[in-house]
């Protein structure tokens, strides 16, 4: 699972938080989760496209540690490359 | 609006009210899939006569009880008619009627895990793709005796109100995405499953003065799966003559 690089994971997050409704001038690594309008069920589609592209399962457990964009990168990064 | 070439699943698809269902549901566009367990001859015989309307329908046999069932129904729904499964129908149920005071853990069981855990993971299966999509439609079965005592239906009550509790919430967790979860309660329906508790006297409790029908229930069903019912969901539709007022 090396082939999955930290750019190809920020490509996927990114567009699935322009999905759910927010503006893309809000979005940076930077941006926290509930400054972008973001819940549970948010997370939980984030979860089941990050599972779908890179076939890393994220619990709710290590969702609710996240609280940045960039913390989600480079989480499913780490677990796609381990 | 619901997509071309979408699928609805219907769980229990050999009874008096899933063949009902399955064809207001195919009349209205969907292409059908039904799962069924221990009749494959009634569910054989409501896709022959759906397709043989012009419909789209698929027969799939599945213990819904087992755990891995949803996924495999979903996957073999979705092989058979081509296009997303975008509608549900939690119609498979189960009696095993004794009163609470000698109720079994047994009968107790089935009732429950038929009836409320079953629809819960073909729900929880169905979400998933249907949140994705933008759009979806659930319809549980529920009925009267969720919410009004029939004795000796101990079992039957909890799952059945078990069914309304989670329709609500689970209808409105998803309701911005454009999915909506409903719930049918039927009153006493002529079917070969209530012809036993079927008399005169419970009749004539009816405001209506009659039984209803399979097809008056399909009617609700496939109500509530339309594109007209978008802005209906978490809620109940009692279809009862009356019954539950």
């Amino acid at each position: 699972m090396s082939t999955i690089s930290s750019e190809h994971v920020e490509q996927v997050v990114i567009k699935a938080i322009l999905d759910f409704g927010a503006e893309s001038d809000q979005i940076s690594r930077g941006a926290s989760f509930e400054a972008l309008d973001f819940d549970s069920l948010d997370l939980a589609e984030l979860a089941q496209i990050v599972d779908e592209e890179f076939g890393v399962e994220l619990k709710s457990g290590d969702l609710k540690n996240i609280k940045t964009v960039g913390q989600a990168i480079d989480l499913i990064a780490e677990r796609a490359a381990a | 609006m619901r997509p071309d070439g979408a699928v609805v699943l219907v769980t229990g698809g050999s009874g008096g009210i899933s063949a009902a269902c399955a064809h207001a549901l195919a009349a209205d566009g969907w292409a059908v899939a039904l799962t069924y367990r221990s009749n494959p001859t009634g569910a054989a015989l409501t896709v022959e006569e759906i397709e043989s309307a012009g419909g789209r329908a698929h027969g799939i046999a599945v213990d819904i009880t087992d755990a891995a069932a949803p996924p495999k129904a979903f996957a073999a729904a979705q092989e058979a008619l081509g296009g997303p499964v975008l509608g549900l129908v939690n119609n498979a149920g189960v009696r095993a009627d004794d009163l609470a005071v000698s109720l079994s853990d047994d009968a107790w069981d089935l009732v429950v895990n038929t009836n409320l855990t079953a629809a819960f993971r073909f729900t929880r299966q169905a979400l998933n793709g249907m949140v994705r999509a933008r759009h979806g439609r659930v319809v549980n079965i529920s009925s009267i005796v969720g919410l009004r005592a029939s004795v000796g239906q101990s079992g039957y009550a909890a799952a059945k109100a078990g069914l309304i509790g989670f329709t609500r919430t689970a209808g409105a967790e998803v309701a911005r995405r454009g999915v909506t979860v409903n719930a049918v309660a039927p009153g006493l329906i002529a079917t070969a499953m209530t012809s036993d508790v079927v008399g005169e006297e419970k009749v004539r409790a009816i405001p209506a003065r009659r039984t209803g029908t399979p097809d008056e229930v399909a009617a609700g069903v496939a109500f509530l799966a339309s594109d007209a019912a978008s802005y209906i969901t978490a809620t109940t539709l009692f279809i009862d003559g009356g019954l539950s007022a």
